[in-house]
């Protein structure tokens, strides 16, 4: 396992700008998600450390090597796709120690056995080792193809939503697992998603990218309580924070404030400005009130049983908001 | 305007029962969610409401006229796709006016008309554009006035959202919902997403294996599931179930798990052998004089809150807790449930255990 950087990447597909000056570095024993809606750049940016796309400027570095004339199979990275990309006539076995059979890695086989059923432990597979890939479910196929991931001991992983196709309790499952693998592999990873969900529950580290650039990177922690901008701010959590006009609230706010954050759940009930519940959503495990104050849509939580209806009104008031500028920098 | 009843319907193809007598009310104006994995029966439903299919038995009723075994154009109900299907060779416009214009309106009530409903939807301002070159979100808003031009008594909409991406689905879900809260027609709409359902409805229909589950408002299904399945399908992370066996009378107020008494809701009737402890994730709380232990397995920081899974005796849980809350892998902590949330089941039956909780709800029949 290595560390990975890019210093001052570039990479443009005609006129479009896909990843610009990127300046990232993953630690070595990290698990780094960037995170960004499509178009942002992450698969990109993967695929350029990967070796499957070129910078047009820039250094890429693995372990301290410089990288980035080299073919992908001499970065000595594994990569692991959207889609499952398994042999349907081969069993699970032979799916696994397929990587290993390669000529550049030319493994003995007394090893590849060995590797292969440590890999399949630690995928909860073992039982299914003689299947053929088509006689699995979707979960155990993504799982096989991480599995041929992790039979080789690479410098970096890298994952591209693998995921993204699986059903809501499978990905919750996995999320769990690949950290358990990360834990236990002492292994490094870097994971590209558009889910939120998967960044701040599986991280060490977070990437967030707009447009090409990386805004801001950190522990999940970090960017959630302490985003740099709007743009970041409105990445994670679940509604969505709340961005108003400053003046809107009868509070200090620096110099240079424009718009202020307010997480759903840092909104005080009962004191402070009046305004009007439009919706009640009721979750389940929590409540949401969709209101208006003055012209201003916001969302803020509520006890699941509460009794208010639409129509109603509530004085609110805003507690730890966070401040932005004009441009969307935060200020305080 | 429209209530809709459904009574003792039953659907077959062939060999194949899709539907077993099924019974619910939809209230005019409500927005009605039918909610299940996919076979379960609810897309069929939906169907014969609409007309497109007909029932082997049983009554459907439209404002009080029964019309199970009339055809679609005799029931006054608008169908929206799942794929918006759009002539693509007309403008957006065209597209609007031609069920009005097929009806033999007059052409100055048909501008009027498809006016107002563009006006509703946001879209005046692409009526003259093609209907190729929209965005998805406009697409559907435009699919969404073709049904709505028509003023039908009822919208049947099969997962209109289900091809959009989740950002988009969020707010195209917001819109739909205040769309329904300006008109307040009544709404039927089929969904595998319980989040969606949640989200939108008035009430739910929850529907597994051609069978009614459970049928309600959105949080007295979350709260008092009627079933495992209904308890386990709402909620995520779901409903934990702790197996244990044993005999629980009538009136009791605690069971033992595992040696330690915890409190449930006083039951109103008995049950012995293999039973299941339900606790929703946000109803256990890391309590230190707790004799009942978990080994944390994994945290999931989710910004406010942190999701637990932790090993008990009785099984792998999941717990959700504050997030400032210090919780580490591999340590053992004791763990106390709030007891006025608990459901018990019957392991062999699926069915929830009739409490002082979930009478209310579940109480009759």
């Amino acid at each position: 396992m290595a560390e990975v950087q890019l210093q001052n990447v570039s990479k443009s597909f005609k006129a479009t700008r896909a990843v610009i000056d990127m300046d990232l570095t993953v630690p070595d024993g990290a698990f780094v998600v960037l995170l960004g809606p499509t178009g942002a750049g992450k698969t990109t940016t993967l695929r350029l450390i990967a070796g499957l796309e070129k910078p047009d400027a820039g250094s890429i570095h693995i372990g301290g090597r410089r990288v980035d004339g080299e073919t992908p199979a001499q970065r000595d990275v594994a990569m692991v796709f959207q889609q499952y990309s398994l042999y349907p006539h081969l069993t699970v076995r032979e799916n696994l120690a397929f990587p290993l059979r390669s000529p550049i890695l030319n493994t003995p086989e007394d090893e590849i056995t060995r590797k292969v059923a440590e890999v399949a432990e630690v995928l909860h597979i073992p039982g299914k080792l003689d299947n053929k890939a088509t006689e699995l479910s979707g979960g155990e196929m993504q799982r096989v193809s991480i599995g041929r991931a992790l039979v080789r001991d690479p410098a970096i992983y890298l994952m591209d939503e693998p995921l993204s196709s699986l059903d809501a309790k499978l990905r919750a499952d996995l999320r769990i697992e690949l950290k358990r693998i990360h834990a236990e592999l002492a292994a490094t990873l870097l994971y590209v998603t558009h889910d939120q969900i998967e960044a701040m529950t599986m991280a060490t580290h977070v990437g967030v990218l707009d447009e090409g650039r990386l805004v801001q990177f950190g522990t999940p922690r970090e960017i959630y309580e302490n985003p740099a901008s709007t743009y970041v701010a409105a990445r994670l959590g679940q509604p969505r924070i709340n961005l108003l006009p400053v003046g809107l609230f009868d509070v200090d706010a620096p110099p240079g404030a424009h718009r202020m954050g307010l997480r759903p759940e840092h909104i005080a009930h009962g004191e402070g400005a009046e305004a009007q519940v439009t919706r009640v959503e009721h979750l389940g495990d929590q409540t949401r009130l969709h209101m208006k104050l003055g012209a201003h849509d916001l969302i803020t939580l509520a006890d699941p049983h509460t009794t208010m209806t639409a129509g109603e009104t509530i004085r609110i008031a805003p507690r730890n908001p966070l401040f932005f500028d004009a441009t969307g920098a935060r200020i305080a | 305007m429209a209530e809709i009843i459904v009574k003792n319907v039953r659907k077959e193809f062939g060999d194949f029962v899709a539907v077993r007598e099924s019974s619910f009310t939809i209230e005019d104006g409500e927005f009605f969610m039918l909610l299940g994995p996919s076979g379960c029966g609810k897309t069929t439903t939906l169907r014969m409401i609409a007309g497109l299919e007909l029932p082997t038995s049983g009554e459907i009723y439209l404002d009080g006229e029964e019309i199970g075994q009339r055809p679609p154009s005799e029931r006054d109900i608008a169908f929206v796709f799942q794929m918006f299907a759009l002539y693509p060779h007309m403008n957006v416009y065209k597209n609007l006016s031609y069920p009005l214009v097929s009806q033999g309106m007059p052409r100055a009530q048909v501008r009027a008309k498809v006016d107002e409903v563009a006006t509703i939807l946001g879209i005046k301002d692409i009526l003259k554009k093609p209907v190729g070159g929209l965005s998805g979100g406009d697409r559907q808003r435009v699919a969404l006035g073709r049904a709505i031009v028509r003023e039908p008594k009822a919208f049947m909409m099969d997962e209109p959202l289900g091809a959009l991406d989740a950002e988009f689905r969020e707010h195209m879900a917001e819109e739909l919902r205040a769309l329904h809260d300006r008109m307040g027609a009544t709404t039927v709409y089929v969904t595998h997403d319980q989040l969606e359902a949640m989200q939108m409805g008035d009430k739910i229909v929850v529907m597994n294996n051609a069978v009614v589950e459970q049928f309600g408002t959105p949080q007295d299904i979350y709260d008092w599931p009627a079933t495992m399945f209904v308890a386990d399908f709402i909620g995520s992370p779901s409903m934990n179930f702790l197996s244990f066996s044993g005999q629980v009378g009538a009136g009791a107020d605690h069971v033992d798990l595992n040696g330690t008494q915890m409190g449930v809701p006083a039951l109103r009737g008995g049950a012995s052998g293999d039973l299941v402890f339900g606790v929703r994730p946000e109803h256990i709380r890391l309590d230190d004089d707790s004799a009942y232990r978990g080994a944390v397995r994994a945290t999931e920081y989710l910004g406010t809150t942190q999701i637990l899974t932790l090993d008990t005796p009785n099984g792998e849980i999941k717990a959700r807790i504050a997030s400032d809350q210090p919780a580490r892998v591999g340590e053992t902590v004791g763990l106390g449930f709030n007891a006025q949330t608990i459901t018990l089941f019957d392991r062999a039956t699926g069915q929830a255990l009739l409490s002082q909780g979930n009478e209310r709800v579940l109480g009759h029949g």
